[in-house]
């Protein structure tokens, strides 16, 4: 045979193999896309590590990697995570029995050592988690499978709070200089930014802040992954008309928020769907209520929100319905209470708001005094929650129909935010989430009278009732569950009737996926890939 | 010459000292960076403590002259929102922009001057007439509304090209480029053409008006007088006319794109400058903005220098200034 001839053969045969190794990387990579999630988000988490912000993308991420002693289901409900059971054992003490046969990603076993170097770290200076380990005086293992938790006075919710605490490997940490959390302060970087080592349902293969983040599934998870994502990649794409777009054009399968706008668009096209429904965040406006003189209004000598007549007036004054129904297109729903459907000890009989009738307001308002109204500053913002600012411009042109003149200082949050939590404002606009998902936390916070240790710190208002400071404090120790929530009830009564703080809704979540993919949406907007499936 | 370099040297670095200081007077405005670094639940006194911490209390000049001394020494300071050092982002950051800019610019070029070479030599015929109107949509149209159109028609309706990102890129020592895989041009072409946009229209004009100057000129006269080939006469008399003034501005057209391609990266979610400055301001990261507007000062500093050099490169006549007793 030729040379010729033997060199044609082998490279007919070299092209074979080509094709055939070709062929095989299509069919793989088409296999391996099929179960490829590509979300995007409007953000990105700051970092990987889970205790360095207490910022709701950034757990709701790494709570894919990492997990707590306790966990949440579709409903938010309390379940076990890598604590099999708790209960009390005195009133400053809880008992936490772990699971036994989980493994960190890298292979090293989990034990109590983990818990207690876990709650020590959340609790050490530069974790924005403090808060939640707060009432934990010590944590203490008592063998490899139980840590008991002394708290500094009795917690009934200890279980909730820790449900966002995430259990980090103690080695791993020592090994890679990671144990303490990033302090911003002198900005020292640790590995856990960048790497994770955690017990979740996935690891995370890369981290590129701001540009591209991957996850894969954990082969070796103790639980059950019921669905079917075997990567995902996530990416940050701030602007909402290329976000948008990414999805229409199949650049990407799952995003978030869907601009209300656009939501009729995606539902219109037959390959994608908008999954929608009411978030935990309750949006409201607050009142200065304590100063003698409202200050950034045309009123001398005295202040009109201190006169419930007033503020009853300015209540019926909004047209909740025409808001939900023009400006968030229906992507809202109207809310009478601080605490939103979800939430530990909402209550749907008192979620009633008092109805829109600007007849009836100009009637209190002249009753109180105020016949021709007065002129007050609202502050807003602009870029926070959903359709801040058009809500606060129709709400002022509400106000203004029955003779309150509000004059919008609309600012971006960046600026909003100190002001307000400054105290410079007589009238604003918040929302809220509470982070335990209990109402204490919104009782605590925005409803209790500011007392300079934590207890009324976003109640910018300053709101104050006795009575109902009195029902926080016991709220907070009481253990047995009926009784707690009567109280709760019973406060949240209160604060009703006497119009602390005017209520506006639950803002919509809004995500955009193509037809092929399932999720479950949780009303605190987090996402767990275990939950996602791809058809 | 030597003199010449120092004297533009030190105006240069009089120019970013400027900068500095008037990004640090702005920003005690922009709002506190310690919220966006601290979640919803942490107290007051946490607040103040980090604040503190952080010198944020200290008096403007104070601040200042902190962030100067170091700067000298090479250290930028910690980005408030990341907590890593600036430097660092910004060497990260930079390849991302400078490859966009560059692509801009040769795309701008390689479409402007033909264009504008054109118009100037058909000047007064309505197809001329048709691509200065066309030349003036393109400088007033904003970017963000040609960004999101091209998105439209090559991502949306047509899915040629990608709507977000850089794409897959490789790393070149510590930079890292897109342009050495398909995927990483595919990404780029969409934002490098919005940008472009702009730039052309501005080459366009400028061409044509500085052609139809060199076309009216004596030298131009006399070779054609000599019997040349028009093509010659346009190419090689006329054209390297128009370059001094291109060079010019081009190259502060670059140092612009480099530093304010905010808008263009932030509809394209491209991982460059802009972004980094646009995400900074919404987090109210001062160390950041200010380093950024330093590096911006910067760089058109240097950008005008080098400009200036190329242009004595150019120009012959502008090497020796010419002792105007010489004419008699």
């Amino acid at each position: 045979m030729s040379i010729a001839l033997r060199d044609g053969r082998r490279r007919r045969g070299m092209r074979a193999g080509m094709v055939a190794a070709l062929l095989a990387l299509a069919i793989g990579a088409d296999a391996l896309q099929a179960r490829t999630l590509r979300l995007a988000d409007q953000g990105d988490a700051i970092s990987m590590d889970p205790h360095s912000l207490n910022d709701g993308l950034q757990l709701s991420l790494t709570g894919n990697v990492y997990e707590g002693l306790t966990a949440r289901g579709p409903k938010l409900e309390l379940v076990p995570g890598l604590a099999r059971a708790w209960r009390r054992t005195g009133p400053t003490t809880w008992r936490f029995e772990l699971r036994s046969g989980v493994r960190f990603h890298d292979g090293a076993r989990f034990d109590a050592d983990d818990v207690v170097f876990s709650l020590e770290r959340a609790a050490a200076p530069g974790s924005d988690m403090r808060a939640y380990v707060g009432l934990v005086a010590q944590a203490r293992r008592l063998d490899e499978l139980t840590v008991e938790i002394e708290t500094t006075q009795p917690a009934p919710i200890l279980p909730e709070m820790l449900s966002l605490v995430y259990i980090m490997d103690r080695e791993w940490c020592e090994a890679h200089g990671a144990l303490r959390p990033v302090d911003k302060r002198k900005g020292i970087e640790n590995a856990a930014s960048y790497r994770a080592n955690g017990t979740g349902p996935y690891r995370l293969r890369s981290r590129d802040p701001g540009v591209r983040t991957e996850f894969e599934r954990n082969p070796s998870y103790w639980g059950h992954i019921e669905g079917n994502v075997e990567r995902v990649a996530f990416t940050p794409i701030g602007n909402d008309a290329t976000r948008v777009a990414a999805l229409v054009s199949g650049e990407i399968d799952l995003m978030q928020p869907v601009p209300v706008r656009d939501i009729p668009r995606i539902e219109a096209d037959r390959k994608l769907r908008v999954l929608q429904g009411a978030e935990l965040r309750t949006i409201f406006l607050g009142m200065d209520v304590a100063s003698e003189s409202l200050r950034y209004s045309s009123v001398e000598g005295r202040n009109p929100f201190r006169d419930r007549r007033v503020r009853l007036a300015m209540y019926h004054a909004i047209d909740m319905d025409a808001i939900v129904q023009r400006i968030m297109r229906g992507a809202a729903r109207p809310a009478a209470l601080l605490v939103a459907p979800g939430v530990n000890g909402y209550d749907e009989a008192l979620d009633r708001r008092f109805p829109y009738d600007p007849g009836v307001a100009r009637q209190l308002l002249a009753e109180a005094g105020y016949p021709d109204g007065f002129e007050v500053r609202m502050d807003c913002p602009n870029d926070r929650y959903v359709n801040d600012a058009e809500v606060c411009q129709a709400i002022a042109a509400m106000f203004a129909k029955v003779g309150i003149r509000a004059r919008l200082d609309v600012q971006t949050k960046g600026i909003h935010f100190p002001k307000i939590l400054s105290r410079n404002t007589s009238l604003f606009m918040l929302g809220w989430t509470p982070a335990t998902y209990d109402a204490h936390n919104v009782l605590y916070n925005l409803v209790a009278t500011p007392d300079g240790s934590g207890q009324g710190q976003f109640n910018l208002g300053g709101y104050s009732d006795p009575r109902i400071d009195a029902l926080v404090h016991a709220i907070a120790s009481e253990a047995d569950e009926a009784r707690r929530d009567e109280l709760v009830r019973e406060a949240l009564r209160l604060h009703r009737e006497d119009i602390g703080h005017l209520p506006l809704h639950q803002q919509g979540l809004a995500w955009g996926m193509r037809d092929n993919v399932r999720m479950v949406l949780r009303p605190d907007n987090f996402i767990d890939f275990k939950w996602i499936s791809i058809d | 010459m030597i003199p010449f370099l120092l004297r533009r040297c030190g105006q240069a670095a009089l120019v970013i000292v400027a900068v500095g200081l008037v990004a640090f007077s702005m920003f005690r405005f922009v709002g506190d960076p310690v919220l966006a670094m601290v979640g919803q639940d942490a107290s007051p006194a946490e607040r103040a403590e980090l604040r503190g911490a952080l010198g944020l209390d200290d008096p403007v000049l104070v601040q200042f002259g902190r962030f100067a001394a170091r700067a000298v020494q090479g250290d930028f300071g910690m980005s408030l929102q990341r907590g890593r050092p600036v430097a660092e982002l910004v060497l990260e950051r930079l390849p991302a922009t400078v490859e966009l800019a560059l692509l801009a610019s040769i795309l701008a070029l390689l479409a402007g001057v033909p264009l504008g070479a054109w118009a100037a030599v058909r000047a007064g015929t309505r197809r001329a007439g048709a691509v200065m109107a066309g030349s003036l949509l393109g400088v007033s149209v904003p970017t963000f509304v040609i960004g999101i159109g091209l998105i439209l028609v090559f991502s949306v309706s047509l899915g040629w090209l990608p709507s977000y990102g850089r794409g897959e890129t490789q790393a070149i020592g510590w930079w890292r480029t897109g342009l050495l895989g398909t995927d990483g041009w595919r990404h780029i072409l969409l934002p490098a053409a919005t940008l472009a946009v702009f730039q052309v229209a501005l080459v366009v004009r400028l061409v044509r008006a500085e052609m139809i100057e060199a076309l009216r000129s004596e030298h131009v006269r006399f070779a054609r007088a000599r019997g040349l080939p028009e093509r010659r006469v346009l190419l090689r008399h006329a054209l390297p006319g128009t370059l001094l003034p291109l060079v010019n501005v081009t190259g502060l057209q670059f140092g612009s794109l480099v530093a304010f391609s905010i808008i263009t990266e932030s509809v394209f979610q491209w991982p460059g400058l802009g972004l980094l400055f646009l995400q900074a301001i919404q987090a109210a990261d001062v160390p950041v903005m200010a380093d950024y507007l330093c590096l911006a000062g910067a760089m058109f500093a240097t950008i005008n220098l080098v400009v200036d050099l190329a242009c004595l490169a150019i120009d012959p006549r502008l090497r020796d200034p010419a002792p105007a007793a010489v004419r008699a």
